[in-house]
Protein backbone atom coordinates (compact mmCIF):
# COMPACT_ATOMS: atom_id res chain seq x y z
CA UNK A 1 0.00 0.00 0.00
CA UNK A 2 1.59 3.28 -1.13
CA UNK A 3 0.34 5.28 1.83
CA UNK A 4 2.68 3.34 4.07
CA UNK A 5 5.68 5.06 2.53
CA UNK A 6 7.11 7.69 4.87
CA UNK A 7 4.23 7.03 7.17
CA UNK A 8 4.69 8.41 10.66
CA UNK A 9 1.59 7.68 12.61
CA UNK A 10 0.21 9.83 15.36
CA UNK A 11 2.54 12.76 14.87
CA UNK A 12 1.29 15.44 17.14
CA UNK A 13 1.28 16.60 20.68
CA UNK A 14 -0.63 15.94 23.84
CA UNK A 15 -3.95 17.64 23.76
CA UNK A 16 -4.49 20.38 26.31
CA UNK A 17 -7.60 22.37 27.11
CA UNK A 18 -7.41 25.75 25.45
CA UNK A 19 -4.45 24.80 23.34
CA UNK A 20 -3.89 27.09 20.40
CA UNK A 21 -1.78 24.60 18.54
CA UNK A 22 -1.70 24.80 14.75
CA UNK A 23 -4.33 22.63 13.10
CA UNK A 24 -2.48 20.99 10.28
CA UNK A 25 -4.09 17.74 9.13
CA UNK A 26 -2.31 14.60 10.31
CA UNK A 27 -2.34 11.07 9.04
CA UNK A 28 -4.24 9.02 11.58
CA UNK A 29 -5.39 5.58 10.39
CA UNK A 30 -4.15 3.34 7.60
CA UNK A 31 -6.51 2.14 4.90
CA UNK A 32 -6.30 -1.44 6.24
CA UNK A 33 -7.32 -0.25 9.71
CA UNK A 34 -10.21 1.80 8.35
CA UNK A 35 -11.52 -0.97 6.13
CA UNK A 36 -11.32 -3.51 8.93
CA UNK A 37 -12.91 -1.13 11.41
CA UNK A 38 -16.01 -0.40 9.30
CA UNK A 39 -16.37 -3.97 8.09
CA UNK A 40 -16.34 -5.03 11.74
CA UNK A 41 -19.07 -2.56 12.64
CA UNK A 42 -21.36 -4.51 10.30
CA UNK A 43 -19.97 -7.99 10.94
CA UNK A 44 -19.96 -7.72 14.75
CA UNK A 45 -23.45 -6.20 14.78
CA UNK A 46 -24.83 -9.08 12.70
CA UNK A 47 -22.87 -11.66 14.71
CA UNK A 48 -24.09 -10.25 18.04
CA UNK A 49 -27.74 -9.88 17.03
CA UNK A 50 -27.99 -13.28 15.33
CA UNK A 51 -26.06 -14.80 18.24
CA UNK A 52 -28.62 -13.48 20.71
CA UNK A 53 -31.38 -15.10 18.64
CA UNK A 54 -29.48 -18.39 18.75
CA UNK A 55 -29.13 -17.99 22.53
CA UNK A 56 -32.91 -17.49 22.72
CA UNK A 57 -33.34 -21.12 21.57
CA UNK A 58 -31.82 -22.36 24.83
CA UNK A 59 -31.24 -19.50 27.29
CA UNK A 60 -29.23 -21.50 29.84
CA UNK A 61 -25.47 -21.77 30.26
CA UNK A 62 -23.41 -24.55 31.82
CA UNK A 63 -19.83 -25.54 32.55
CA UNK A 64 -18.33 -28.80 31.33
CA UNK A 65 -18.93 -31.09 28.36
CA UNK A 66 -22.70 -31.57 28.68
CA UNK A 67 -25.63 -29.47 29.88
CA UNK A 68 -29.37 -29.59 29.23
CA UNK A 69 -32.58 -28.73 31.04
CA UNK A 70 -32.08 -31.17 33.91
CA UNK A 71 -28.52 -30.04 34.59
CA UNK A 72 -27.65 -27.06 36.81
CA UNK A 73 -27.16 -23.82 34.84
CA UNK A 74 -24.97 -20.97 36.13
CA UNK A 75 -26.93 -18.44 34.10
CA UNK A 76 -30.53 -18.68 33.02
CA UNK A 77 -33.01 -16.31 31.40
CA UNK A 78 -36.62 -17.15 32.17
CA UNK A 79 -40.25 -16.06 32.51
CA UNK A 80 -42.83 -16.89 35.15
CA UNK A 81 -46.40 -16.06 36.15
CA UNK A 82 -47.22 -14.77 39.65
CA UNK A 83 -50.28 -15.65 41.77
CA UNK A 84 -52.20 -12.68 40.39
CA UNK A 85 -51.66 -14.00 36.86
CA UNK A 86 -49.14 -11.35 35.78
CA UNK A 87 -46.12 -12.45 33.74
CA UNK A 88 -42.55 -11.58 34.68
CA UNK A 89 -39.13 -12.03 33.14
CA UNK A 90 -35.81 -12.39 34.88
CA UNK A 91 -32.21 -13.50 34.88
CA UNK A 92 -30.93 -16.08 37.37
CA UNK A 93 -27.19 -15.82 37.94
CA UNK A 94 -25.65 -18.43 40.27
CA UNK A 95 -29.03 -18.96 41.92
CA UNK A 96 -29.91 -15.28 42.40
CA UNK A 97 -32.81 -14.00 40.33
CA UNK A 98 -33.07 -10.40 39.18
CA UNK A 99 -36.34 -9.29 37.64
CA UNK A 100 -35.91 -7.82 34.17
CA UNK A 101 -39.53 -7.76 32.92
CA UNK A 102 -39.87 -5.87 29.64
CA UNK A 103 -36.34 -6.53 28.43
CA UNK A 104 -34.86 -9.91 29.36
CA UNK A 105 -36.97 -13.04 29.79
CA UNK A 106 -40.25 -11.34 28.97
CA UNK A 107 -40.79 -8.61 26.40
CA UNK A 108 -43.46 -7.41 24.00
CA UNK A 109 -43.56 -8.14 20.30
CA UNK A 110 -44.33 -5.46 17.68
CA UNK A 111 -48.05 -6.26 18.10
CA UNK A 112 -47.81 -5.62 21.85
CA UNK A 113 -48.17 -9.26 22.82
CA UNK A 114 -46.07 -10.56 25.70
CA UNK A 115 -43.36 -12.96 24.58
CA UNK A 116 -41.19 -15.21 26.73
CA UNK A 117 -37.85 -14.57 25.04
CA UNK A 118 -34.42 -14.28 26.65
CA UNK A 119 -33.48 -11.31 24.46
CA UNK A 120 -36.23 -9.05 23.03
CA UNK A 121 -36.90 -8.83 19.29
CA UNK A 122 -35.28 -5.41 18.91
CA UNK A 123 -31.93 -6.91 19.94
CA UNK A 124 -32.05 -9.97 17.70
CA UNK A 125 -31.67 -10.88 14.05
CA UNK A 126 -34.23 -11.68 12.77
CA UNK A 127 -36.56 -9.86 15.17
CA UNK A 128 -39.02 -12.76 15.50
CA UNK A 129 -38.00 -16.23 16.61
CA UNK A 130 -36.21 -18.07 13.78
CA UNK A 131 -33.26 -20.21 14.87
CA UNK A 132 -32.50 -21.55 11.38
CA UNK A 133 -32.27 -18.11 9.77
CA UNK A 134 -30.27 -16.68 12.67
CA UNK A 135 -27.82 -19.58 12.31
CA UNK A 136 -27.42 -18.96 8.59
CA UNK A 137 -26.59 -15.29 9.23
CA UNK A 138 -24.31 -16.11 12.14
CA UNK A 139 -22.43 -18.87 10.33
CA UNK A 140 -22.03 -16.94 7.08
CA UNK A 141 -20.81 -13.72 8.75
CA UNK A 142 -18.46 -15.84 10.86
CA UNK A 143 -16.38 -16.29 7.70
CA UNK A 144 -16.08 -12.51 7.44
CA UNK A 145 -15.06 -12.18 11.08
CA UNK A 146 -12.46 -14.96 11.01
CA UNK A 147 -10.94 -14.25 7.58
CA UNK A 148 -11.06 -10.50 8.23
CA UNK A 149 -9.25 -10.86 11.55
CA UNK A 150 -6.64 -13.18 10.05
CA UNK A 151 -5.98 -10.83 7.12
CA UNK A 152 -5.85 -7.76 9.35
CA UNK A 153 -3.46 -9.35 11.86
CA UNK A 154 -1.19 -10.56 9.05
CA UNK A 155 -1.18 -7.18 7.31
CA UNK A 156 -0.66 -5.34 10.61
CA UNK A 157 2.35 -7.55 11.27
CA UNK A 158 3.77 -6.83 7.83
CA UNK A 159 3.16 -3.07 7.79
CA UNK A 160 4.37 -2.58 11.34
CA UNK A 161 1.06 -1.48 12.89
CA UNK A 162 1.40 -4.01 15.68
CA UNK A 163 5.04 -3.20 16.46
CA UNK A 164 4.70 0.56 16.13
CA UNK A 165 1.25 1.31 17.51
CA UNK A 166 0.06 -1.60 19.62
CA UNK A 167 3.26 -2.91 21.18
CA UNK A 168 3.31 -1.99 24.87
CA UNK A 169 6.84 -1.02 25.88
CA UNK A 170 8.44 -2.04 29.15
CA UNK A 171 8.23 1.57 30.35
CA UNK A 172 4.49 1.64 29.61
CA UNK A 173 3.91 -1.47 31.71
CA UNK A 174 5.19 0.34 34.82
CA UNK A 175 2.51 1.04 37.43
CA UNK A 176 3.37 4.73 37.30
CA UNK A 177 2.75 4.97 33.58
CA UNK A 178 -0.53 3.06 33.87
CA UNK A 179 -1.62 5.20 36.84
CA UNK A 180 -0.80 8.36 34.88
CA UNK A 181 -2.92 7.17 31.96
CA UNK A 182 -5.82 6.36 34.30
CA UNK A 183 -5.61 9.86 35.81
CA UNK A 184 -5.43 11.40 32.32
CA UNK A 185 -8.58 9.53 31.33
CA UNK A 186 -10.38 10.63 34.50
CA UNK A 187 -9.48 14.24 33.66
CA UNK A 188 -10.68 13.74 30.08
CA UNK A 189 -7.21 14.45 28.77
CA UNK A 190 -6.53 12.30 25.75
CA UNK A 191 -3.34 11.50 23.94
CA UNK A 192 -2.86 12.71 20.45
CA UNK A 193 0.63 11.25 20.14
CA UNK A 194 -0.15 7.63 19.65
CA UNK A 195 -2.19 5.26 21.71
CA UNK A 196 -1.96 5.45 25.50
CA UNK A 197 -1.20 2.32 27.48
CA UNK A 198 -4.88 1.74 28.41
CA UNK A 199 -5.88 2.20 24.79
CA UNK A 200 -3.23 -0.27 23.67
CA UNK A 201 -4.40 -2.76 26.31
CA UNK A 202 -8.00 -2.43 25.12
CA UNK A 203 -7.20 -2.79 21.41
CA UNK A 204 -4.67 -5.59 21.92
CA UNK A 205 -7.09 -7.32 24.29
CA UNK A 206 -9.77 -7.36 21.59
CA UNK A 207 -7.40 -8.23 18.71
CA UNK A 208 -5.38 -10.94 20.42
CA UNK A 209 -7.79 -11.97 23.19
CA UNK A 210 -11.52 -11.52 22.72
CA UNK A 211 -11.88 -12.00 18.96
CA UNK A 212 -9.69 -15.14 18.82
CA UNK A 213 -11.63 -16.45 21.85
CA UNK A 214 -14.92 -15.87 20.05
CA UNK A 215 -13.68 -17.71 16.96
CA UNK A 216 -12.19 -20.62 18.93
CA UNK A 217 -15.19 -21.03 21.25
CA UNK A 218 -17.56 -20.70 18.28
CA UNK A 219 -15.73 -23.43 16.38
CA UNK A 220 -15.79 -25.66 19.47
CA UNK A 221 -19.61 -25.61 19.31
CA UNK A 222 -19.46 -27.38 15.96
CA UNK A 223 -19.55 -31.20 16.28
CA UNK A 224 -17.65 -31.44 12.99
CA UNK A 225 -14.86 -29.12 14.17
CA UNK A 226 -14.66 -31.05 17.44
CA UNK A 227 -13.76 -34.12 15.40
CA UNK A 228 -11.16 -32.10 13.43
CA UNK A 229 -9.65 -30.44 16.50
CA UNK A 230 -10.55 -32.23 19.75
CA UNK A 231 -7.89 -30.14 21.53
CA UNK A 232 -10.28 -27.18 21.25
CA UNK A 233 -12.50 -28.95 23.78
CA UNK A 234 -9.56 -29.63 26.09
CA UNK A 235 -8.40 -26.02 25.98
CA UNK A 236 -11.89 -24.59 26.57
CA UNK A 237 -13.10 -27.19 29.08
CA UNK A 238 -15.81 -28.93 27.04
CA UNK A 239 -18.53 -27.84 24.63
CA UNK A 240 -20.85 -26.28 27.19
CA UNK A 241 -17.94 -24.39 28.75
CA UNK A 242 -17.10 -23.16 25.25
CA UNK A 243 -20.70 -21.98 24.88
CA UNK A 244 -20.47 -20.12 28.21
CA UNK A 245 -17.15 -18.54 27.18
CA UNK A 246 -18.67 -17.58 23.81
CA UNK A 247 -21.40 -15.70 25.70
CA UNK A 248 -18.97 -14.08 28.16
CA UNK A 249 -16.75 -13.09 25.21
CA UNK A 250 -19.74 -11.29 23.71
CA UNK A 251 -20.24 -9.45 27.02
CA UNK A 252 -16.57 -8.41 26.79
CA UNK A 253 -17.00 -7.13 23.24
CA UNK A 254 -20.15 -5.20 24.16
CA UNK A 255 -18.27 -3.63 27.10
CA UNK A 256 -15.40 -2.70 24.75
CA UNK A 257 -17.79 -1.11 22.23
CA UNK A 258 -19.56 0.89 24.95
CA UNK A 259 -16.28 2.23 26.37
CA UNK A 260 -14.89 2.79 22.86
CA UNK A 261 -17.93 4.87 21.85
CA UNK A 262 -17.81 6.81 25.14
CA UNK A 263 -14.12 7.61 24.52
CA UNK A 264 -14.86 8.72 20.95
CA UNK A 265 -17.61 11.00 22.24
CA UNK A 266 -15.37 12.40 24.97
CA UNK A 267 -12.34 13.01 22.75
CA UNK A 268 -14.03 14.86 19.88
CA UNK A 269 -16.32 12.60 17.87
CA UNK A 270 -16.22 14.63 14.63
CA UNK A 271 -12.43 14.60 14.43
CA UNK A 272 -12.29 10.92 15.44
CA UNK A 273 -14.87 9.97 12.82
CA UNK A 274 -13.02 11.98 10.19
CA UNK A 275 -9.86 10.11 11.14
CA UNK A 276 -11.49 6.70 10.82
CA UNK A 277 -13.26 7.55 7.53
CA UNK A 278 -10.68 9.61 5.61
CA UNK A 279 -7.56 8.56 7.44
CA UNK A 280 -6.74 12.19 8.17
CA UNK A 281 -7.64 14.32 11.10
CA UNK A 282 -6.86 17.71 12.51
CA UNK A 283 -3.84 17.82 14.65
CA UNK A 284 -3.44 19.35 18.06
CA UNK A 285 -6.92 20.55 18.83
CA UNK A 286 -10.55 19.73 19.19
CA UNK A 287 -12.58 19.92 16.00
CA UNK B 1 -42.38 14.43 35.60
CA UNK B 2 -43.25 10.75 35.80
CA UNK B 3 -44.92 10.58 32.41
CA UNK B 4 -41.99 12.13 30.52
CA UNK B 5 -39.60 9.20 30.53
CA UNK B 6 -42.52 6.91 29.65
CA UNK B 7 -43.35 9.07 26.67
CA UNK B 8 -39.78 9.24 25.45
CA UNK B 9 -39.46 5.52 25.96
CA UNK B 10 -42.53 4.99 23.82
CA UNK B 11 -40.99 7.21 21.15
CA UNK B 12 -37.84 5.16 21.32
CA UNK B 13 -39.78 1.91 20.96
CA UNK B 14 -41.71 3.26 17.95
CA UNK B 15 -38.43 4.41 16.35
CA UNK B 16 -36.85 1.08 17.11
CA UNK B 17 -39.83 -0.68 15.59
CA UNK B 18 -39.38 1.20 12.32
CA UNK B 19 -35.69 0.36 12.22
CA UNK B 20 -36.57 -3.22 13.06
CA UNK B 21 -39.10 -3.72 10.28
CA UNK B 22 -36.58 -2.23 7.82
CA UNK B 23 -33.95 -4.61 9.13
CA UNK B 24 -36.23 -7.63 8.83
CA UNK B 25 -37.16 -6.63 5.30
CA UNK B 26 -33.49 -6.94 4.39
CA UNK B 27 -32.93 -10.07 6.46
CA UNK B 28 -35.88 -11.87 4.90
CA UNK B 29 -35.27 -10.69 1.33
CA UNK B 30 -35.04 -13.92 -0.74
CA UNK B 31 -31.88 -12.93 -2.68
CA UNK B 32 -30.04 -11.96 0.50
CA UNK B 33 -31.34 -15.04 2.29
CA UNK B 34 -29.93 -17.06 -0.62
CA UNK B 35 -26.47 -15.48 -0.29
CA UNK B 36 -26.39 -15.92 3.45
CA UNK B 37 -27.49 -19.56 3.28
CA UNK B 38 -25.00 -20.16 0.48
CA UNK B 39 -22.14 -18.71 2.52
CA UNK B 40 -23.21 -20.73 5.57
CA UNK B 41 -23.23 -23.79 3.28
CA UNK B 42 -19.46 -23.35 2.72
CA UNK B 43 -18.92 -24.97 6.10
CA UNK B 44 -19.58 -28.44 4.68
CA UNK B 45 -16.83 -28.40 2.02
CA UNK B 46 -14.51 -26.60 4.45
CA UNK B 47 -15.06 -29.14 7.22
CA UNK B 48 -14.80 -32.03 4.76
CA UNK B 49 -11.46 -30.65 3.61
CA UNK B 50 -10.23 -30.56 7.21
CA UNK B 51 -12.01 -33.67 8.47
CA UNK B 52 -11.14 -36.25 5.95
CA UNK B 53 -13.53 -39.16 5.92
CA UNK B 54 -12.67 -40.87 9.17
CA UNK B 55 -11.85 -38.25 11.85
CA UNK B 56 -13.71 -39.48 14.93
CA UNK B 57 -16.05 -37.60 17.21
CA UNK B 58 -14.81 -37.64 20.80
CA UNK B 59 -15.81 -40.67 22.84
CA UNK B 60 -16.25 -40.37 26.59
CA UNK B 61 -16.01 -42.56 29.68
CA UNK B 62 -19.05 -43.86 31.54
CA UNK B 63 -18.31 -41.39 34.34
CA UNK B 64 -18.77 -38.50 31.87
CA UNK B 65 -22.35 -39.40 30.95
CA UNK B 66 -25.28 -37.04 31.57
CA UNK B 67 -27.31 -38.09 34.66
CA UNK B 68 -30.46 -37.62 32.56
CA UNK B 69 -30.52 -37.62 28.77
CA UNK B 70 -33.15 -35.20 27.56
CA UNK B 71 -35.54 -36.60 24.95
CA UNK B 72 -36.42 -34.09 22.27
CA UNK B 73 -38.65 -33.68 19.26
CA UNK B 74 -41.39 -36.27 18.85
CA UNK B 75 -41.54 -38.83 21.63
CA UNK B 76 -43.69 -41.43 19.88
CA UNK B 77 -44.41 -42.81 16.41
CA UNK B 78 -47.62 -43.26 14.45
CA UNK B 79 -50.40 -45.88 14.95
CA UNK B 80 -48.60 -48.73 13.19
CA UNK B 81 -45.49 -47.96 15.27
CA UNK B 82 -47.63 -48.07 18.42
CA UNK B 83 -48.86 -51.55 17.46
CA UNK B 84 -45.24 -52.74 17.07
CA UNK B 85 -44.29 -51.06 20.35
CA UNK B 86 -47.11 -52.93 22.11
CA UNK B 87 -45.48 -56.30 21.36
CA UNK B 88 -41.92 -55.15 21.90
CA UNK B 89 -41.12 -54.81 18.16
CA UNK B 90 -41.05 -58.63 17.90
CA UNK B 91 -42.65 -58.59 14.41
CA UNK B 92 -41.00 -55.35 13.28
CA UNK B 93 -38.27 -55.24 10.67
CA UNK B 94 -36.08 -52.56 9.08
CA UNK B 95 -36.65 -52.14 5.35
CA UNK B 96 -33.49 -51.39 3.32
CA UNK B 97 -34.21 -50.49 -0.30
CA UNK B 98 -33.73 -47.94 -3.08
CA UNK B 99 -30.52 -48.09 -5.12
CA UNK B 100 -29.34 -51.38 -3.63
CA UNK B 101 -28.69 -54.75 -5.26
CA UNK B 102 -30.45 -56.78 -2.55
CA UNK B 103 -33.35 -55.08 -0.75
CA UNK B 104 -33.52 -56.30 2.87
CA UNK B 105 -35.97 -56.72 5.71
CA UNK B 106 -33.94 -56.95 8.90
CA UNK B 107 -35.71 -57.88 12.12
CA UNK B 108 -34.36 -56.50 15.39
CA UNK B 109 -32.81 -59.91 16.19
CA UNK B 110 -30.77 -59.73 12.95
CA UNK B 111 -29.54 -56.22 13.76
CA UNK B 112 -28.57 -57.39 17.27
CA UNK B 113 -26.72 -60.42 15.84
CA UNK B 114 -24.46 -58.29 13.64
CA UNK B 115 -21.07 -57.04 14.87
CA UNK B 116 -21.87 -54.30 17.36
CA UNK B 117 -20.28 -50.93 18.01
CA UNK B 118 -20.74 -49.31 21.40
CA UNK B 119 -19.83 -45.64 21.83
CA UNK B 120 -20.29 -42.95 24.47
CA UNK B 121 -20.71 -39.70 22.60
CA UNK B 122 -22.04 -36.18 23.02
CA UNK B 123 -25.38 -35.31 21.43
CA UNK B 124 -25.51 -31.62 20.46
CA UNK B 125 -28.91 -30.09 19.86
CA UNK B 126 -29.10 -27.25 17.32
CA UNK B 127 -30.67 -25.21 20.15
CA UNK B 128 -27.43 -25.30 22.11
CA UNK B 129 -27.72 -27.99 24.80
CA UNK B 130 -25.64 -31.19 24.95
CA UNK B 131 -26.11 -34.59 26.56
CA UNK B 132 -23.68 -37.50 26.76
CA UNK B 133 -24.99 -41.03 26.37
CA UNK B 134 -23.98 -44.52 25.34
CA UNK B 135 -25.23 -46.01 22.08
CA UNK B 136 -24.97 -49.51 20.65
CA UNK B 137 -25.83 -51.10 17.33
CA UNK B 138 -24.39 -52.29 14.01
CA UNK B 139 -22.48 -49.84 11.85
CA UNK B 140 -24.62 -48.54 9.00
CA UNK B 141 -21.73 -49.56 6.72
CA UNK B 142 -22.42 -53.24 7.48
CA UNK B 143 -26.09 -52.95 6.62
CA UNK B 144 -25.28 -51.10 3.39
CA UNK B 145 -22.63 -53.69 2.50
CA UNK B 146 -25.20 -56.51 3.00
CA UNK B 147 -27.61 -54.76 0.65
CA UNK B 148 -24.90 -53.76 -1.84
CA UNK B 149 -24.99 -50.20 -3.22
CA UNK B 150 -25.64 -49.50 -6.89
CA UNK B 151 -23.02 -47.27 -8.59
CA UNK B 152 -25.43 -44.31 -8.72
CA UNK B 153 -25.98 -44.27 -4.93
CA UNK B 154 -25.20 -40.86 -3.34
CA UNK B 155 -27.46 -40.40 -0.31
CA UNK B 156 -28.90 -42.53 2.45
CA UNK B 157 -32.38 -41.49 3.59
CA UNK B 158 -33.92 -42.51 6.93
CA UNK B 159 -37.71 -42.72 6.91
CA UNK B 160 -39.19 -42.47 10.40
CA UNK B 161 -42.42 -43.46 12.14
CA UNK B 162 -42.92 -40.12 13.91
CA UNK B 163 -45.04 -37.38 12.39
CA UNK B 164 -45.65 -33.71 13.05
CA UNK B 165 -49.22 -33.18 11.90
CA UNK B 166 -49.24 -34.95 8.53
CA UNK B 167 -45.51 -34.53 7.88
CA UNK B 168 -43.40 -37.60 8.59
CA UNK B 169 -39.90 -37.14 10.00
CA UNK B 170 -37.05 -38.08 7.72
CA UNK B 171 -33.37 -37.33 7.45
CA UNK B 172 -30.54 -37.99 5.03
CA UNK B 173 -26.75 -38.11 4.96
CA UNK B 174 -24.18 -38.50 2.21
CA UNK B 175 -22.02 -41.59 1.73
CA UNK B 176 -19.02 -40.09 3.56
CA UNK B 177 -21.04 -39.97 6.77
CA UNK B 178 -22.92 -43.20 5.96
CA UNK B 179 -19.63 -45.13 5.85
CA UNK B 180 -18.08 -43.36 8.86
CA UNK B 181 -17.10 -45.88 11.56
CA UNK B 182 -19.15 -44.11 14.25
CA UNK B 183 -22.33 -44.01 12.16
CA UNK B 184 -24.48 -46.74 13.69
CA UNK B 185 -28.11 -47.85 13.81
CA UNK B 186 -28.56 -47.87 17.58
CA UNK B 187 -31.09 -50.21 19.21
CA UNK B 188 -29.58 -49.75 22.72
CA UNK B 189 -28.96 -46.66 24.80
CA UNK B 190 -27.12 -46.43 28.13
CA UNK B 191 -26.94 -50.23 28.34
CA UNK B 192 -30.68 -50.86 27.82
CA UNK B 193 -32.99 -51.30 24.84
CA UNK B 194 -33.63 -47.90 23.27
CA UNK B 195 -36.41 -46.21 25.33
CA UNK B 196 -39.61 -45.36 23.42
CA UNK B 197 -39.09 -41.60 23.79
CA UNK B 198 -35.55 -41.88 22.38
CA UNK B 199 -36.71 -43.51 19.15
CA UNK B 200 -37.28 -47.25 19.73
CA UNK B 201 -36.71 -49.62 18.10
CA UNK B 202 -33.90 -47.99 16.10
CA UNK B 203 -32.29 -44.58 15.74
CA UNK B 204 -29.45 -43.21 13.67
CA UNK B 205 -26.27 -41.96 15.33
CA UNK B 206 -24.20 -39.78 13.00
CA UNK B 207 -21.82 -38.39 15.55
CA UNK B 208 -20.20 -35.48 13.71
CA UNK B 209 -23.52 -33.73 13.14
CA UNK B 210 -26.20 -32.00 15.23
CA UNK B 211 -29.18 -33.58 16.96
CA UNK B 212 -31.78 -33.10 14.23
CA UNK B 213 -29.75 -35.43 11.97
CA UNK B 214 -30.01 -38.28 14.55
CA UNK B 215 -33.29 -39.66 13.15
CA UNK B 216 -35.40 -41.59 15.69
CA UNK B 217 -37.99 -44.32 14.98
CA UNK B 218 -36.14 -45.41 11.80
CA UNK B 219 -38.42 -47.74 9.79
CA UNK B 220 -36.78 -47.70 6.40
CA UNK B 221 -33.35 -46.95 4.97
CA UNK B 222 -33.56 -45.80 1.36
CA UNK B 223 -30.51 -45.33 -0.85
CA UNK B 224 -30.96 -42.57 -3.46
CA UNK B 225 -29.06 -40.67 -6.11
CA UNK B 226 -30.76 -37.35 -5.31
CA UNK B 227 -32.76 -35.70 -2.54
CA UNK B 228 -34.90 -33.82 -5.06
CA UNK B 229 -38.45 -35.09 -5.35
CA UNK B 230 -38.55 -36.42 -1.81
CA UNK B 231 -40.99 -34.44 0.39
CA UNK B 232 -39.75 -30.82 0.35
CA UNK B 233 -36.58 -31.82 -1.48
CA UNK B 234 -34.16 -30.45 1.12
CA UNK B 235 -33.23 -33.80 2.61
CA UNK B 236 -34.88 -33.64 6.00
CA UNK B 237 -38.00 -32.69 7.95
CA UNK B 238 -36.48 -29.64 9.65
CA UNK B 239 -34.64 -28.66 6.49
CA UNK B 240 -37.98 -28.64 4.63
CA UNK B 241 -40.23 -26.97 7.20
CA UNK B 242 -37.90 -24.52 8.93
CA UNK B 243 -34.87 -23.96 6.69
CA UNK B 244 -32.23 -25.68 8.81
CA UNK B 245 -28.98 -26.41 6.96
CA UNK B 246 -28.84 -29.93 5.52
CA UNK B 247 -25.27 -30.30 6.74
CA UNK B 248 -25.51 -30.35 10.53
CA UNK B 249 -21.78 -30.42 11.24
CA UNK B 250 -21.78 -26.87 12.60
Amino acid sequence: MDEDKNFTPFKGRILREGSDAPRAPARRHRLSTRLWHWANVLVLLVMAMSGLMIFNAHPRLYWGAYGANDDPAWLEFGAWTDNAGANHGGITLLGHTVETTGIFGLSRGSDGQELALAFPGWMTLPSTYDLALARSWHLSFAWGLALGLAAYLLWSLINGHIRRDLHITLAEWSPRSIARDVVDHLRFRFHDDGYGVLQKLAYAGVLFGLLPLMIASGLALSPGMDAVAPWLLDVLGGRQSARSLHFLGLCGIVLFVVVHLAMVMASGPVNQLRGMITGWRREGGRP
Amino acid sequence: MISRPTLSRRGLIAGGGLLLSGCDRIVRQPTIEGWVEGAAGLHRPAQRLLLGRDALAREFREADMSPTFRSNGNTEGDASWAAHAADGFARWSLRVDGLVKRPLDLPLTALKAMTQRRQITRHDCVEGWSAIGQWQGPQLEQVLAMAGLMPTARFVVFHCADKTGEDPYYESIDLVDAFHPQTILAWAMNGRELPLEHGAPLRLRVERQLGYKQAKYVMRVEVRDTLAGLYGGKGGYWEDVAGYQWYGGI
